[in-house]
């Protein structure tokens, strides 16, 4: 029963955006080429997200780790 | 009506506050009878005896980025599709010139019907349905099938029945085929014929056009009418014969083709104000006064101000109290088209001129046509003597367009004489009750689901709104498949982010035919998600059923 109705929604969510970018109006093949440049852009911004993302942050988060690290030593060296 | 300025919204608050500026009440005689403080600021009752309440409600943001995105998608894939024609890829379709013609200048203009081709074709199915039957409150449609995406069409044969008619402008249901109702009607139509062979100024005069002129005037309260075949031709081709080069015409921002064509075809100069805008009139008419012609600075010979009782594509009544003071004013003349109002609104169905409870002797020129609440064809131009007089030697559609049809002139005095009760019944002015009461039922309903409609509470136009482009040809043909047929309006008629379905609600609807298209109104309106209102009431309206029945006439 539930994958009935997760399948209805998710059909349903299909119409709004074949209704919202104008695909409802589109003749089959006109269809393909639309949806294959659209999964094409996504597939690729996703993986640049996939190669980038995880190397910028880990090096952000460095940058504030050493930052913070050499405020402990300071105080650190100030106490002692 | 309970607590309208709920559902009021930003625009209409505006106005209001802008329009006690303007109305220094010293000016304008008072009738007594003033409304209380509404929420909005304080009232304008001095002109308007009754709540004037109209809807203009702005939707999300979201929902014109999306719009917008969605006829870019368009364009794109019109560009494409263009390419390949061009270059031969595809098969065209549109009219084309032969081949020995191409070195001519081009007959064919094709950049100019892009929007045409690429994007009302697709869904082109949606228009010029053929119906087979009267276009009551239910008809008959002739069932169409393409193979081609839209660009031609074949009959299957078959005929889907019992289409409610949520289109057609059969306001008062007169468009009818009882027998005993149009009895009258066969008699003539055995005693004339039907053709005239003749225009009104040579021998197409009948005695049926004396005498519909005459009911015409009683009907109204003016002087004298003058009837024509064909509404359009009425508006444009009797604007030529009242003004010309050196007159001015101030007219609305969305009026109806005709007048601008017939503004247009008169050469006289036209300055436009923006919709049921009085500031911008008042600006347009103070200036035109204190400067005059624009070279010779000479004084304006005419100025005549064009507007419409309701206009078809929005809803909304015209500020009749306020243009009839500013022209009283500023000496103005005014040009009334109730093509939509006459019989529609009104306590007796006689216009937007009884609606606001004003005298005909105020309008100059009162315009309407039979073809909306008569069930016939044709118009007509009333009011006093003199001006009619003149037109009947003036007009171009006197001259030379055929008189109208002596069986459609019959048609029209019995629904004449229905209405103002001449025929011994009340029926006329149940009809008229029944419209109203149609009109304030349907419309609150769909305030209360949530979807935008514009307009004034009293005016049986609907406009609901689609704004999408792909929500167009779905809403029509899922509306077509639940057996109820609607019209569907895009650009260029409307503004590029406002389409929208426009309904007519008819006398003739029953209760239960109302309460089928809501429903399915409703179930559409979830699935397209298309209740983009901000302000609808609550979602258990039932609770409230029992208060508002007090309310109801």
């Amino acid at each position: 029963m539930d994958i009935k109705s997760m399948k209805n929604y998710l059909y349903w969510l299909y119409c709004q955006f074949e209704l919202i970018t104008c695909s409802y109006l589109m003749e089959p093949w006109e269809k393909l080429l639309f949806y294959t440049f659209n999964i094409t852009m996504l597939v690729m911004v996703l993986y640049a997200a996939y190669i980038f993302v995880p190397v910028h942050v880990s090096t952000a988060f460095q940058f504030f780790l050493h930052l913070v690290g050499n405020q402990r030593e300071n105080t650190v060296s100030i106490l002692k | 009506m309970a607590n309208p300025s709920a559902v009021c919204n930003g625009h209409l608050h505006h106005h209001h506050q802008k329009q006690n500026n303007l109305l220094k009440s010293g000016i304008y005689k008072k009738n007594g009878i003033t409304k209380g403080t509404k929420k909005n600021g304080v009232s304008n009752g001095t002109l308007y005896k009754k709540t004037f309440i109209e809807h203009f409600e702005q939707a999300p943001m979201y929902v014109a980025v999306l719009t917008f995105l969605g006829f870019g998608v368009g364009t794109i894939f019109g560009y494409l599709r263009d390419f390949m024609r061009a270059w031969g890829l595809e098969k065209r379709n549109v009219a084309a010139e032969r081949e020995q013609q191409k070195d001519f200048v081009p007959l064919y203009q094709d950049f100019e019907n892009f929007y045409t081709r690429n994007l009302y074709m697709r869904i082109r199915d949606n228009w010029n349905r053929p119906i087979c039957s009267v276009p009551g409150p239910q008809f008959d449609l002739m069932e169409r099938v393409t193979d081609d995406y839209n660009w031609t069409f074949r009959f299957t044969g078959r005929t889907i029945k019992n289409v409610i008619n949520m289109g057609s402008y059969n306001y008062l249901g007169f468009a009818e085929t009882d027998v005993n109702a149009l009895k009258t009607v066969t008699i003539e139509l055995q005693k004339y014929g039907t053709g005239i062979c003749s225009t009104r100024q040579e021998m197409g005069t009948l005695d049926k056009h004396v005498e519909l002129e005459k009911l015409v005037a009683n009907f109204l309260g003016v002087e004298d009418a003058m009837v024509f075949g064909m509404g359009f031709a009425t508006n444009s081709m009797n604007i030529p014969a009242l003004v010309g080069k050196g007159c001015l015409i101030l007219s609305d921002e969305l009026n109806h083709t005709s007048l601008i064509l017939g503004a247009r075809l008169s050469g006289a100069t036209i300055r436009i104000f923006k919709h049921n805008n009085m500031q911008s009139l008042e600006k347009l008419l103070r200036d035109a006064i204190i400067y005059g012609q624009p070279r010779s600075r000479r004084a304006w010979r005419k100025i005549i101000i064009l507007v419409e009782g309701i206009y078809s594509m929005e809803g909304s009544i015209v500020r009749l109290p306020e243009i009839v003071s500013l022209k009283k004013k500023y000496k103005a003349y005014l040009y009334l088209d109730e093509a939509h109002s006459i019989g529609a609104v009104g306590a007796t169905g006689r216009g937007v001129v009884e609606y606001f409870g004003m005298s005909p002797d105020d309008v100059d020129v009162l315009m309407g046509t039979f073809t909306k609440s008569f069930g016939a064809a044709g118009g007509y131009i009333a009011g006093k003597k003199d001006l009619v007089d003149f037109l009947r030697t003036h007009s171009h559609s006197a001259v030379y367009a055929t008189s109208m049809c002596p069986a459609v002139a019959e048609q029209i005095i019995r629904a004449m004489k229905c209405l103002m009760g001449l025929d011994g019944t009340t029926q006329g002015l149940q009809r008229v009750r029944q419209l109203g009461k149609n009109t304030r039922y349907f419309r609150r309903r769909l305030h209360e689901m949530g979807f935008i409609i514009y307009g004034n509470d009293d005016s049986p136009v609907v406009p609901l709104l689609l704004y999408m482009p792909g929500k167009i040809g779905a809403f029509a043909r899922r509306m077509l498949e639940k057996n109820i047929g609607v019209v569907v309006v895009g650009f260029p008629a409307t503004p590029i982010t406002e389409s929208r379905a426009r309904f007519c609600v008819s006398a003739a609807h029953t209760r239960e035919m109302l309460d089928t298209v809501l429903n399915a109104l409703d179930e559409l309106g979830d699935f397209l998600q298309l209740k983009y209102s901000r302000y609808s009431k609550s979602s258990h309206p039932e609770l409230y059923e029992e208060t508002r029945l007090e309310f109801e006439d």
